[in-house]
């Protein structure tokens, strides 16, 4: 899929558009359909191999949650232990309400050491407070170091999935950009010489960087050790190879003690990636003399996290781990790619962290992401830390919901989608009305009805197929058939 | 005007203001319900580490104490290596007559470029983990810091098999101290690096070593292993 230009999520601002209305673009494209159709059945089977050896999952995913719920309900107390032990192991802790504060601070980092450019692994929370952009206009350029994360870079995209952001482009669409944009010659769309030709690209700009950027899988409070899960030795470069080190983290990324690691490092890369261990796992705690970066920067992020704690049913999405395993089994997600969602959390978790984090009732992007679902909870079953998203999911339906209501008065009451469900329910309270309802319906329809489904109905019940798609009446009802098999009434 | 540390603080505890007072961290349940221990014998685990390692595509090869020098020569020769880097404090005899060691210590260090430029670096490790196939190294003895085992294209790590453990909670456990006191740096390697950001299909070697070799040792290697 290409994208001209880049449009607005959820973390820019500006009106982003309904899932709806973006998922019917993505639906259209083949070729999007073709590579995630392929990615998502491909990332499915190997998970579900790699946790299959393992006899403890299910112990290791509750002591998962169990963490994760500790932490969330001590945050404050947490963060502090994080910060004292950060300071103490000689790194700098800065703390930041939102995307202004964190950005103005990291661009000051950089600044003052008079760097002009930055080497920069993959961190979505960068991407949620648009740090590339930021830097780009205080003169600074970022290179993004992660295969995926520079293809969409030279691109100019935005990223589809939280592990493979590139996941909706084929060999042959990364060798037409390698050649344009990397000024290489006789490449092949062999993904072998694709890689090596980034290898080369990327190895001056590790060796002569100063200034690291990344994210953070996790902290810990108790030892202040950072921790970077990768697999391509980027995020080593990056965290090793500059003088400084500046990681940008979500507030709700500590975890308690250096023991946790047992727990985690079990879940995340087998849901993730589908293996035992990611090739390589980087921790550090503060400076080491004479090994990396000599300056070490923490900056914590609230950018909308606290708003997510508010809430005690929602709170739970802050217990994600970025695994993306739910993306990989969602049917949604699996037809209509990330960009659909017009957020850098897609998918299912996306769409429970991304309408909290921006506030219910904003923008109608965000707001309509609760009901990117079907609701067959496959999302919740390989959730390492058993996030609970269809209910979270309903829970936001609810809350969406009731906002409009409120805000709306009668022009709420009057909403078509409410209204529709009133009529709705009136009809299917009686089994005459319904019958009626339903022959109307087949007579009614014709009008309405294209390629086997219907996509805007008529009037007050337009806000049915505001959002949905509609089957057909067929033609003889379950009632009737049964009727005239049975030969009774 | 309230720092943003305040403002963070404060919202944090209005947000879990459901959380009773007197309510301590520890007081929210862990259950740690899964396996914390591999009850196999040391061979088995010995044997599973070389056989995850090898799943990686990386190359394994299981060799005696004194069996250790010839398979390094070998391993060397196979792969062409004449400048190799090594952390200064790895056993002097563990480098082969005709390659050129180029050592790294806190007095001499190398630059990145002589790194980049090398044949490949040899080093020991702080543990393997048979659960995972993983060489975790800490900047411990034999070790050195962490650009030297990024930087080269070909590494060879020697890992003995008492410094193998089972599952990956004994390896944290192992680790513990190590942060704790004195707060190096630690990577887990598991495998060569790799990518499978196009089409999901899996190409060893971006930006870390593209070759990972590894020689598992049975029984006393020759002095001042660490």
């Amino acid at each position: 899929m290409t994208l001209k230009a880049r449009r607005p999520d959820a973390f820019s601002p500006g009106r982003t558009p309904p899932f709806e209305e973006t998922a019917k673009e993505s639906l259209a494209d083949a070729q999007l359909r073709r590579n995630l159709g392929k990615a998502t059945q491909t990332i499915r089977r190997k998970r579900a191999a790699a946790v299959g050896e393992m006899p403890d999952w299910e112990a290791l995913r509750e002591a998962g949650r169990a963490l994760k719920t500790r932490v969330m309900r001590h945050l404050d107390e947490y963060l502090l232990r994080l910060e004292e032990s950060v300071t103490r192991a000689g790194g700098t802790v800065h703390w930041t309400r939102d995307a202004g504060e964190a950005n103005e601070i990291v661009a000051g980092i950089v600044k003052g050491h008079g760097a002009r450019e930055v080497v920069k692994v993959k961190s979505i929370a960068t991407d949620e407070i648009k740090l590339n952009e930021h830097l780009e206009r205080e003169g600074i350029k970022v290179h993004e170091t992660d295969l995926a994360e520079l293809i969409i870079q030279l691109a100019g995209e935005e990223s589809s999935h939280i592990l493979v952001p590139a996941i909706h482009k084929n060999r042959a669409e990364i060798r037409e950009l390698f050649l344009r944009k990397l000024g290489v010659e006789g490449l092949s769309d062999d993904p072998a010489d694709l890689t090596e030709a980034a290898r080369l690209y990327l190895r001056e700009r590790f060796l002569s960087a100063k200034v690291g950027i990344s994210g953070a899988n996790f902290a810990v409070a108790e030892t202040g050790t950072v921790c970077v899960v990768e697999s391509e030795g980027n995020g080593r470069m990056c965290t090793t190879l500059p003088e400084v080190l500046v990681t940008l983290m979500g507030i709700e990324k500590v975890i308690p003690s250096w023991r946790d690691f047992e727990v985690f490092m079990q879940l995340l890369p087998r849901s993730s990636t589908a293996e035992r261990m990611n090739p390589y796992t980087s921790f550090w705690t503060g400076v080491s003399e004479g090994d990396g970066p000599q300056e070490f920067h923490l900056v914590l992020l609230d950018n909308g996290r606290t708003n997510v704690l508010e809430d005690e049913r929602g709170r739970q999405a802050l217990n994600c781990i970025r695994c993306s395993a739910c993306l990989n089994v969602c049917p949604v997600y699996e037809r209509t790619g990330g960009h659909a969602y017009n957020s850098v959390y897609p998918g299912p978790i996306g769409a429970i962290l991304t309408p909290q984090l921006v506030g219910i009732g904003r923008d109608p992007g965000p707001d309509s992401l609760p009901w990117a679902s079907s609701l067959c909870g496959a999302c919740y079953e390989v959730c390492p830390v058993k996030i609970n998203i269809p209910e979270v999911l309903i829970h936001l339906r609810g809350k969406v919901t009731r906002h409009k209501q409120d805000r709306g008065g009668l022009s709420a009451k009057l909403n078509p989608e409410n209204a529709a469900m009133r009529a709705m329910a009136r009809v299917f309270s009686d089994p005459r009305l319904y019958e009626l309802a339903q022959k109307a319906a087949r007579v009614g329809q014709w009008p309405l009805a294209r390629g086997g489904s219907i996509r805007h109905l008529p009037g007050r019940l337009a806000g049915w197929t505001e959002v949905r798609d509609l089957k057909p009446v067929p033609r003889q009802t379950f009632r009737e058939w049964w009727r005239e098999s049975r030969g009774e009434g | 005007m309230a720092t943003a540390k305040e403002t963070i603080l404060r919202r944090i505890r209005r947000a879990t203001r459901d959380v009773p007072e007197g309510e301590r961290p520890e007081d929210v349940p862990v259950e740690r319900g899964y396996l914390l221990r591999d009850e196999g014998t040391r061979e088995e685990i010995v044997a599973r580490f070389a056989e995850n390692v090898a799943e990686y595509r990386a190359t394994v090869r299981r060799v005696a104490g004194d069996e250790l020098r010839s398979a390094i020569r070998e391993a060397l020769e196979r792969r062409g290596v004449r400048r190799l880097v090594v952390p200064e404090d790895l056993p002097e005899d563990w480098v082969p007559e005709g390659v050129e060691a180029l050592r790294d210590g806190p007095g001499s260090r190398l630059t990145n470029e002589e790194l980049d430029a090398s044949d490949g670096v040899l080093t020991g490790c702080s543990l393997g983990i048979a659960q995972t196939g993983t060489i975790v190294l800490d900047a411990g003895p034999g070790q050195g810091r962490r650009a030297l085992t990024l930087l080269p294209d070909y590494h060879l790590c020697v890992v003995r098999e008492e410094q193998v453990v089972g599952l990956v909670p004994e390896a944290f456990a192992r680790l513990e101290a190590t942060v704790r006191e004195k707060g190096r740096a630690i990577t887990f390697v598991s495998g060569p690096s790799a990518t499978s950001d196009i089409e999901l299909n899996r190409v060893e070697g971006v930006h870390g070593p593209r070759t990972l070799e590894v020689l598992v040792v049975r029984g006393r290697p020759p002095a001042g292993t660490g």
